[in-house]
């Protein structure tokens, strides 16, 4: 017998169908119908969405779930429901896993994972280059023929041009965007934190904006001359933003993502030497942070993405120099999202949801991010409006390294459907 | 004179009041000492560890003296040989020293920001005695105390801090504790070690010695690290010698009562003459002598000393 899903009297925002208002939503098996039957609305599983916006299940195109060799951290099960309980429907995980994803049996391995225990959409991504070396070619046909939707050595960069040049060109082929972590390696050596008076103050060693500025501006070079998408990775600066801003006005093929620590977070945050505020590319300064808010807004960032990046705590629980880099971001992207952009900022939650949903979708050509007819019915229900108090010790990932940790948040996911299935509600995976 | 606190971890969070603390205190364990007194025995009974987890020679001695004036016993801890090096956690080799019933520590670290975070994890005192290009507190407070004792006070002096700024923990003490005594600050060197963020801290940035010393009262030289050349913060030692080494002639521009300061170790014939630093106006081994006074007042004062009562203790 099919399923019938009806959502009622939400607040539908589905900016790819140019959608904003009360309504229901409707789903036969997994899809999105324009609407059910008297019979089938009797059938069908009804959910009252009064009070709650009903957007597209959210896409994050950037996170780490560890699998394989990293399951101390997270693992694509206990990746995935925290990717539920903040609303995410489909994630696409970066390959600086152990093995790193650089053979098409590792693309199988994390595929067999996926079909094993994933409770969302997850697509893989490959490496550029062998074992994220950055200096031969990775097999880019097979790990697309494998599955892999990108190719990056994020957490690493590609310094040699040449090379990148030519995986620009030879991803080209396969019509896979090439994802890039934009850091000039050289001039980052032992850098823990944004340079700049933080950094001389705490003395900790900085990193200059021109690090990833020089290679965004490299980017956008290669991917004008190769004629191929390059998708530029959690950009953190100014300078940055205006190079992208700029190669876009003359049709240049680059996107971009902005991720939520670098829209709420500065490095003055960095003064009590919390691990919980280093991350890579680190948080700037306020400056920076302004630019990355404007460039969301008129689009030259396409979309957010989270970067979530687990730890444990005794990883993280070190000297600010010998800690690793990066934190949680899934469960915490909305609130987040809603007071910096929506509260703060102005945008208007359709935006909001169009950088988490449609726009990342189209960014990697994914089947995902709107509640169009046909589309895969993945869809989130969420309160803008509810006060919580995050406590990640009590978060679905495995890692608990949050900045925000145990602090009141407003904003909040009430239930994540995935294919026509409810698979978290009112705080418990359901899937 | 007033203390409260239990961890000494750097100069930028302390106030006027708790310097002139420290320092008075300081000034009065000089005076037990130069009037008699072998120890000041507030500390007998207590045991005192000395972690350094990065090379040191003249700090690591001056903690180990000051601690056993106060009648302290001692133990040292050394980098090599420490656990560390098999891959135990800060954390792990800190609470293990503290399991063994310690009731203070010193620590030297190469990381910055590592004894703020011991201190959040330790019930026992955290003294700073260095960490990464962060803080160095007891070396500016003996520089400071040395600076008064010669020149009587600080507010209006004019200091020159000379050389490697950028990777100094003493530099960054030694600017929050002068600027918080009123002096005025310049630091002074290449363009590269001397990055103009440090005007956020209230000093004048400068790539020009001359006028940087000119009518200088103190000037404070930095150890050129050889390393930096590699990461090429500089072309050559030569060059840096040529560029800012102080010489007799540059020493001339200086006020003519000024003192010339090195917290060591010093490389003659590089950042400074040899003659310069054998010279009257040289303060060198004062401030090494000045820098047990002062670290016994520190002690004391993180072991819960009152700081008016310290005459008591001497022995």
């Amino acid at each position: 017998m099919p399923k019938y899903l009806w959502i009622s009297r939400a607040h539908v925002i589905d900016p790819a169908s140019k959608r904003d208002a009360e309504g229901d939503l409707f789903a036969i098996d997994g899809k999105m119908v324009a609407k059910l039957t008297v019979e089938q609305k009797k059938k069908a599983q009804k959910i009252d969405a009064r009070g709650l916006v009903a957007s597209p299940g959210f896409v994050d195109i950037h996170v780490h779930f560890r699998e394989p060799g990293q399951t101390h951290k997270e693992t694509i099960e206990t990746g995935t429901r925290a990717a539920a309980a903040g609303g995410f429907t489909t994630c696409v995980c970066m390959p600086n896993t152990s093995p790193v994803v650089d053979h098409a049996g590792t693309v199988q391995f994390i595929q067999d994972a996926i079909e094993r225990s994933a409770i969302i959409h997850v697509y893989p991504t490959g490496c550029i280059t062998v074992g994220q070396k950055g200096q031969t070619l990775a097999p880019i046909g097979s790990l697309a023929r494998a599955g892999c939707v990108a190719i990056t050595d994020d957490g690493l960069c590609v310094q040699n041009n040449e090379l990148m040049r030519r995986a620009v060109e030879y991803a080209k082929m396969f019509g896979i965007p090439v994802m890039d972590h934009c850091q000039d390696a050289a001039m980052t050596q032992g850098a823990v934190m944004n340079e700049g008076f933080m950094s001389t103050k705490l003395g900790l060693r900085g990193w200059p904006n021109a690090a990833e500025d020089i290679i965004v501006a490299r980017n956008v070079v290669l991917a004008a001359y190769a004629g191929h998408q390059i998708h530029l990775q959690h950009i953190s600066s100014k300078y940055s933003v205006e190079l992208i801003r700029r190669a876009k006005g003359r049709g240049v093929p680059i996107t971009a993502e902005g991720t939520p620590h670098h829209i709420a977070l500065t490095d003055s945050a960095v003064a009590g030497y919390d691990t919980h505020f280093k991350m890579n590319p680190p948080l700037r300064i306020e400056e920076d942070r302004k630019a990355i808010i404007e460039g969301l807004r008129d689009g030259t960032l396409d979309c957010l993405a989270t970067d979530h990046a687990p730890h444990t705590n005794y990883e993280k629980d070190k000297e600010f120099d010998h800690a690793p880099f990066g934190i949680l971001g899934l469960e915490t992207a909305l609130p987040i999202c809603l007071q910096v952009l929506v509260r703060e900022s102005r945008f208007t939650l359709r935006r909001l949801v169009e950088l988490m949903t449609s726009k990342p979708a189209e960014v990697l050509k994914l089947p995902a991010g709107t509640l169009a007819p046909d589309a895969v019915a993945d869809i989130t229900l969420f309160d803008p409006d509810e006060e919580w108090t995050y406590d990640a010790l009590k978060g679905f990932s495995k890692s608990s390294n949050s900045p925000w940790h145990g602090q009141k948040l407003r904003g909040k996911v009430r239930a994540t459907i995935v294919a026509g299935q409810v698979v978290y509600q009112d705080g418990k995976i359901v899937a | 004179m007033s203390w409260n606190r239990k961890h000494l971890i750097g100069i930028e969070e302390l106030n006027r009041d708790e310097i002139e603390t420290i320092l008075g205190t300081a000034a009065s364990i000089r005076h037990l000492l130069d009037h008699g007194a072998k120890k000041i025995g507030a500390l007998r009974g207590k045991t005192v560890v000395n972690l350094f987890l990065e090379p040191s020679t003249r700090t690591r001695l001056a903690f180990e003296t000051a601690a056993k004036r106060l009648g302290a016993d001692v133990v040292s801890f050394d980098a090599a040989a420490s656990s560390t090096a098999k891959g135990e956690t800060l954390r792990d080799t800190a609470q293990n020293i503290q399991a063994l019933g310690v009731d203070m520590m010193v620590l030297r670290h190469a990381s910055a920001g590592a004894p703020l975070y011991l201190s959040a994890r330790l019930d026992i005192p955290v003294i700073n005695a260095g960490d990464g290009a962060h803080e160095h507190p007891s070396q500016a407070l003996l520089d400071a105390y040395t600076i008064r004792e010669r020149l009587t006070h600080l507010t209006g002096r004019k200091v020159c801090i000379l050389g490697d700024v950028l990777f100094s923990r003493v530099a960054r003490s030694n600017i929050w504790l002068l600027t918080k005594l009123g002096a005025k600050v310049t630091i002074v060197g290449p363009s590269t070690l001397v990055p103009h963020w440090f005007v956020g801290m209230g000093v004048e940035v400068s790539h020009n010695l001359k006028a940087a010393l000119a009518d200088a009262d103190v000037v404070m030289l930095l150890r050129i690290q050889h390393e930096r050349q590699d990461s090429s913060h500089f072309p050559s030692l030569g060059e840096y010698t040529s560029m800012f080494g102080l010489n007799k002639t540059r020493a001339s521009w200086l006020s003519p009562h000024a003192i010339i300061m090195h917290p060591g170790p010093i490389n003659r014939g590089v950042e400074i003459d040899s003659d310069l630093a054998d010279s009257d106006r040289s303060v060198i081994l004062e401030q090494v002598t000045n820098g047990i006074a002062v670290r016994m007042a520190i002690l004391y004062l993180c072991s819960g000393g009152d700081p008016e009562k310290v005459a008591h203790f001497a022995e």
